[in-house]
């Protein structure tokens, strides 16, 4: 049995009143490759912050080599032998390779010196485990997976004996992300301890000796990665959430109100985040689109609403096409009769230091009803704002209140009763529910499927897939910027999280 | 002759004029190639100024007199971290709040400790830094062209023009051979990585508003010790954003610098010369044109349509540990 | 991200913070008075008598309160749309040109009440034509508005120099400023209104700008609470993504703020140029534009604080140019020390008492300050 590398005992931390690790227990043997699995915000990223030294745990003990190791800062860690590629590579963009590997770990106060002997040190490295890159290059020239190997370098070159990952496949092509796997092995077979986070199933079941699964701040199963399926792994990510199904009647699907051709989107980095999606909403009914969260789904979302750039494809509202240059007029959109409910309500679908009733009218300060001329009509926007507040329940029942005060689940239903009250003919949701009490989902979704009898076309994107499953007519799996499937309401939780986790077609119906 | 004297005389003054600029634009770079936008600067020569003629004239030694421009605009220098790294403050907002200390206090204490209207007294020639003459310049004199060259523009300034001078070369191998440099350029393009390399963020910006504030002591003491005689209220008289103008006509960069400080002193100079003689071909060419120049050159320039001025990335953006 | 949304009760975010920052502002210049070698209280007490004790210290604290007021709102709008306008003496200064020039062309022929609209027209255009360039750079070339806004103070002050010297100035005269304007020109005093109260007024230039800056304040508050455009600019100056989520256009509404800074910066010049002076000298903005910032952040960027700050700063004037004449020791420039104070521990430092404050109240209880939890991100 191999000696622990790692040893985290009870580690708790809260942001404020965000639990994000609850009493969590882990070991991790030397010389292993172990997986951490778990949804965005399951707390993955903060457990491994903590183990560098970025935060400070709140309660806890961390035993590195089996002795009890205080680590307050990144350079105690440094010390300890851990090494961190963080997720958002932490290079200077306009230094070079070796520049940015010695930044910090500097043998001398001249630099001349210092460089000498990280070269040579750099090239025995890169020789030792097949991790070439020119170390003059200047990093904003490399592309992302050369850049991600001078993380990895970075980190061996102070030495690191335990190496944390954290998403590190995010942003690699297929063909990197294989060398990158390639490069873990051999690190592995040198005795260096690998922690690899991720939310890919795949990943964890190609590389990993052990798997970890860590859902809303606590750790729930440790397992032997040859003795679980990806099936296990995503119902234990997921988990059994407790949701009352609401009722409602079959779906009267009218005609195409929303049609989405061969979208194509890149991020700032120029990776295609969103790959050649082509789907149809109709009057309705609700189509969700399922998906662990970083697929795709926030993008897609973002571009059909008119405020990011599409590289190509086209999507037509009512057979009209939707200026897709990312210049497109939201406002204009909203009078054509789509409405979005964003996924970030904290910074984008809500201003949180304004009154409740100026974000009920936010996107819709341009109506006529909430207007005298150039002026605000207060009286019809807080009278407007106090209706919704009765009819959504929103409470404290304030109008004239700062949104910042109002919980997670009444702000959400702010920005929903805002969207909905406009009529729209088709509504984009995303995340519906995130943050939201029980009490408020239930409510939330029922408001849902009433517009859906309504005869309006839906499109509501989570990651809760419980949610997906209650509310929609069809369900689209997205995986890795593409839809992998098509499924109805009767799909089971295993069928759509083979889906999820990237599972080819075939096999998941068998 | 005349007009190649006139020339050596217009050159000789603006290595003069320049002097403070450059002295200011280096205290500049530290700070804002570390990532703190640094509108003080103004506020700290004037502080420097006036504590430097202050002790010069009390304790009869112009390096006294130095070491306290320094060491008050050091202080200042510190004040601006205390807000912009400590409290994570807007930075644009503690320089103005700076400048307008500097401005009410020199002339408050000047007022209260010398009695002569906000000016310190007029400081005598062991007080203040004498020009250095190089061994046979008197001798050179009248060779033509090496002479006046040799004898007016590198020989005959003060000891603190020979430095000014010297820091450019000094700065470029602080920030591109020394790991200080390395630290301080990463801490303003992307402070996270310097955090994740276990080198504190906060410690590593105050060093280099110290070194801005050093600088800035000196260039006050140029202006109050050299230059002038004594301390004269506001004497800078918005040297301070002409050197931030230089910064960014600069690039951010040392050697840039010089040539960015020697421009806009030449454009000073000229104005100084050309008061009032018309010029062949365009006639006679208002004073205020010349001086509003180096101001509408850094706009043109900021407005990206000779190259374009990136700053450093971080530069103005308090840190905060993102999660 | 970081920032803390003001969580406070409203009295406390618009009272009670301000107060704590001034008080200690005061006692960090109640420290240099020290150093002077005088009494801090005693400097106090004149201040307030120089600044209140008499009809002829009202008015001229009411005739630099006026100046303020445009300045101090000036900076606000700008902040409200989260930009930061640091050139209102340069577009305070450059209006001063559009004023002289209807007054020189009117001031014959008109009487007040009709040049005066002339020139309110003529400073705001010229104020809001100098802040566009700075906008539109910011808008469309992402040049940073405040080292723009910098440089064309400078700018401002070469082409003043320029004009008053080589232009404006009359034939024959020494003095770098134009002719006195007629009586077309001159705007009527309203120490009349403090006389009323039976206060004795020798000569104060207290006058109609001062209502005048009252009804800009009314309508700076109607603009940013009360119409659609200040609706549009408050939420792209709390967040660019939720205009932008919203539809509101970036470039547009970062003009169009700049535009309406720039004017009420440049209405300042109408009340030492034709209120006081009545002709265009050198440099008669004398800072005023720089005190908007101090005035603004007292004032907390609403118009009623404003006023209010804006009053105070008059007052620091009015008495400190009573206190110069006390205390030798100490002149006007006490004023600029005090400035400078209030722009560091209300702007600068804001966040070193908030934190507390904050803690204070929500130890005392809870509920004022709201208990929404800032939500992490991802994990």
């Amino acid at each position: 049995m191999a000696q622990a590398a790692i040893e985290l005992i009870g580690i708790n931390k809260s942001f404020g009143a965000v639990r994000a690790n609850r009493d969590i227990n882990l070991e991790i043997a030397r010389g292993t490759i172990h997986g951490i699995v778990g949804e965005n915000g399951a707390g993955k990223s903060t457990l491994m912050s903590i183990l560098y030294g970025f935060y400070q745990a709140d309660s806890g003990e961390i035993h590195v080599g089996g002795q009890p190791a205080s680590i307050k800062t990144p350079n105690d860690a440094i010390a300890l032998g851990i090494g961190m590629v963080h997720q958002h590579f932490m290079l200077v963009d306009n230094f070079s390779v070796l520049e940015n590997v010695i930044l910090g770990a500097e043998s001398d106060a001249l630099l001349k010196k210092s460089i000498a002997k990280a070269r040579s040190e750099l090239e025995r490295l890169e020789r030792e485990y097949g991790l070439e890159v020119d170390p003059d290059a200047i990093i904003e020239e490399l592309p992302v997976g050369l850049q991600q190997r001078v993380e990895i370098l970075k980190a061996l070159y102070r030495g690191a004996e335990i190496l944390i990952l954290d998403e590190p496949t995010g942003v690699l092509t297929p063909a990197e992300a294989d060398h990158l796997f390639r490069i873990l092995k051999q690190l592995k077979e040198q005795g260096k301890t690998v922690v690899l986070i991720t939310h890919k199933l795949r990943e964890i079941m190609a590389i990993t000796d052990t798997v970890s699964v860590m859902r809303q701040g606590t750790m729930v199963a440790t397992r032997e990665t040859k003795k679980t399926t990806v099936g296990e792994l995503a119902e234990l990510m997921v988990g059994r959430r407790v949701l009352l199904r609401v009722e409602k009647g079959e779906a009267e699907a009218g005609g195409i109100k929303l049609a989405v051709k061969n979208l194509t989107v890149k991020d700032s980095r120029g990776v295609t985040v969103v790959d050649d999606v082509s789907f149809d909403l109709r009057a309705g009914e609700i189509v969700g689109i399922a998906g662990v969260a970083g697929n795709g789904q926030s993008e897609l979302l973002e571009a059909i609403s008119g405020i990011r750039h599409a590289v190509s494809g086209s999507v037509m509202l009512d057979g009209k096409p939707i200026d897709l240059t990312g210049a497109a007029d939201p406002g204009e959109l909203r009078e054509r009769g789509l409405a979005h409910v964003p996924e970030d309500r904290h910074h984008v679908g809500l201003v949180l230091a304004f009154e409740e009733n100026e974000n009920s009218i936010l996107g819709y300060h341009d109506d006529e009803r909430y207007l005298k001329g150039p002026f605000l009509n207060i009286d019809a926007i807080r009278d407007d704002a106090k209706d919704k507040i009765t009819k959504y329940d929103i409470r404290p029942a304030d109008c004239r209140l700062r949104t910042a005060n109002f919980s997670g689940g009444n702000q959400q239903k702010i920005v929903l009763a805002r969207e909905m009250e406009q009529d729209p003919g088709v509504l984009i949701v995303g995340q519906p529910t995130r943050g939201v009490d029980v009490g408020a989902i239930e409510f939330i979704h029922k408001r849902l499927i009433a517009m859906r009898d309504q005869g309006k076309a839906v499109l509501v994107v989570s990651v809760e897939l419980d949610e997906i499953r209650s509310l929609s007519d069809r369900i689209l799996v997205m995986f890795a910027g593409r839809i992998v499937g098509e499924r109805g309401p009767e799909a089971t939780e295993g069928e759509l999280g083979l889906l999820m986790a990237g599972v080819e077609h075939q096999e998941a119906a068998e | 002759m005349d007009l190649f004297n006139a020339i050596a005389q217009t050159l000789d003054s603006t290595i003069r004029l320049s002097v403070p600029l450059l002295l200011a634009c280096l205290a500049g770079l530290y700070s804002e190639r570390a990532g703190i936008f640094d509108i003080g600067l103004e506020g700290k020569m004037l502080v420097g100024a006036f504590a430097g003629a202050a002790a010069a004239s009390v304790f009869h030694s112009a390096y006294l007199g130095l070491g306290m421009a320094i060491l008050i605009s050091v202080a200042f220098a510190l004040i601006h971290g205390f807000a912009s790294i400590t409290h994570r403050g807007n930075q644009i907002v503690s320089g103005v709040a700076i400048n307008f200390i500097a401005a009410g206090s020199t002339i408050i204490l000047g007022q209260a400790w010398f009695q002569q209207g906000g000016r310190t007294p007029a400081l005598a020639p062991a007080e203040r830094f004498e020009a250095i003459i190089w061994p046979g310049a008197d001798a050179v004199r009248g060779v033509p062209i090496l002479g006046p060259i040799y004898s007016e523009l590198i020989s005959g300034h003060s000891v603190l023009v020979y430095l000014a001078f010297l820091m450019v070369p000094f700065t470029w191998w602080v920030l591109f051979r020394t790991r200080f440099g390395l630290r301080l350029r990463a801490v303003g393009e992307n402070p996270a990585a310097v955090d994740t390399a276990g080198i504190s963020v906060a410690w590593l910006r105050y060093r280099a508003l110290i070194c801005t504030g050093v600088l800035t002591g000196v260039a006050g003491a140029y202006l109050s010790m050299v230059q002038n005689g004594g301390f004269v209220k506001d004497m800078t008289a918005g040297k301070g954003y002409i050197a931030l103008a230089a910064l960014i006509f600069a690039k951010w960069k040392p050697v840039n610098a010089m040539f960015a400080c020697l421009l806009f002193g030449f454009l000073d100079a000229l104005a100084i010369r050309l008061q009032g003689t018309p010029l062949p071909l365009i006639g006679r060419v208002p004073v205020q044109f010349m001086q509003a120049l180096p101001y509408v050159l850094t706009v043109i320039l900021l407005a990206g349509f000779i190259g374009k001025a990136i700053p450093p990335r971080a530069g103005g953006v308090p840190y905060v540990k993102e999660r | 991200m970081s920032t803390p949304y003001a969580k406070l009760p409203g009295w406390a975010d618009y009272g009670l913070i301000p107060v704590i920052n001034l008080f200690v502002a005061f006692v960090v210049a109640g420290f240099v008075v020290m150093l002077v070698g005088e009494n801090p209280l005693r400097a106090a007490a004149i201040l307030v008598e120089g600044a209140f004790g008499r009809g002829q210290g009202i008015a001229f604290t009411l005739y630099y309160a006026t100046t303020f007021i445009f300045s101090g709102l000036s900076v606000a709008v700008a902040v409200h749309c989260g930009l930061f306008n640091i050139g209102g003496e340069g577009q305070g200064y450059i209006a001063g040109l559009g004023i002289g020039v209807v007054c020189l062309a009117f001031d014959s022929v008109l009487p007040w009440w009709l040049t005066f609209p002339l020139a309110i027209i003529a400073a705001a255009a010229m104020g809001a034509l100098w802040a566009l360039i700075p906008a539109y750079l910011q808008a469309k070339r992402g040049s940073h508005i405040v080292i723009t806004t910098i440089m064309f103070n400078f700018i401002a002050a070469s082409v003043m120099v320029y004009m008053l010297v080589d232009v404006l100035k009359p034939a024959g005269s020494m003095a770098p400023q134009t002719r006195n304007f007629l009586e077309g020109g001159q705007l009527p005093k309203l120490n009349w209104i403090i006389e009323l109260f039976g206060a004795k007024i020798r000569s104060a230039p207290l006058n109609v700008t001062f209502l005048l800056a009252l009804v800009m304040a009314f309508l700076v508050w109607l603009l940013i609470w009360r119409t659609k455009l200040g609706y549009e600019m408050r939420t792209y100056g709390h967040s660019p993504k939720a205009a932008r989520y919203a539809g509101i256009s970036e470039t547009r509404i970062i003009i169009i703020a700049m535009l309406i800074s720039g004017a009420l910066a440049g209405m300042m010049a109408l009340n030492p140029v034709m209120g006081d002076q009545h002709n265009v000298a050198l440099d008669f903005v004398s800072g005023a534009g720089f005190v908007g910032i101090a005035v603004a952040l007292m004032g907390r960027s609403h118009p009623v604080g404003i006023v209010l700050a804006a009053i105070l700063f008059g007052m620091l004037y009015q008495g400190g140019a009573e206190l110069a004449f006390e205390m030798p020791a100490i002149s006007r420039d006490m004023i600029v020390i005090i400035q400078g104070l209030v722009i560091l521990f209300a702007g600068a430092l804001e966040h070193m008492f908030r934190p507390h404050i904050q803690a204070l109240f929500a130890s005392i209880s809870p509920r004022t300050v709201g208990i929404e939890a800032v939500k992490g991100k991802g994990a």
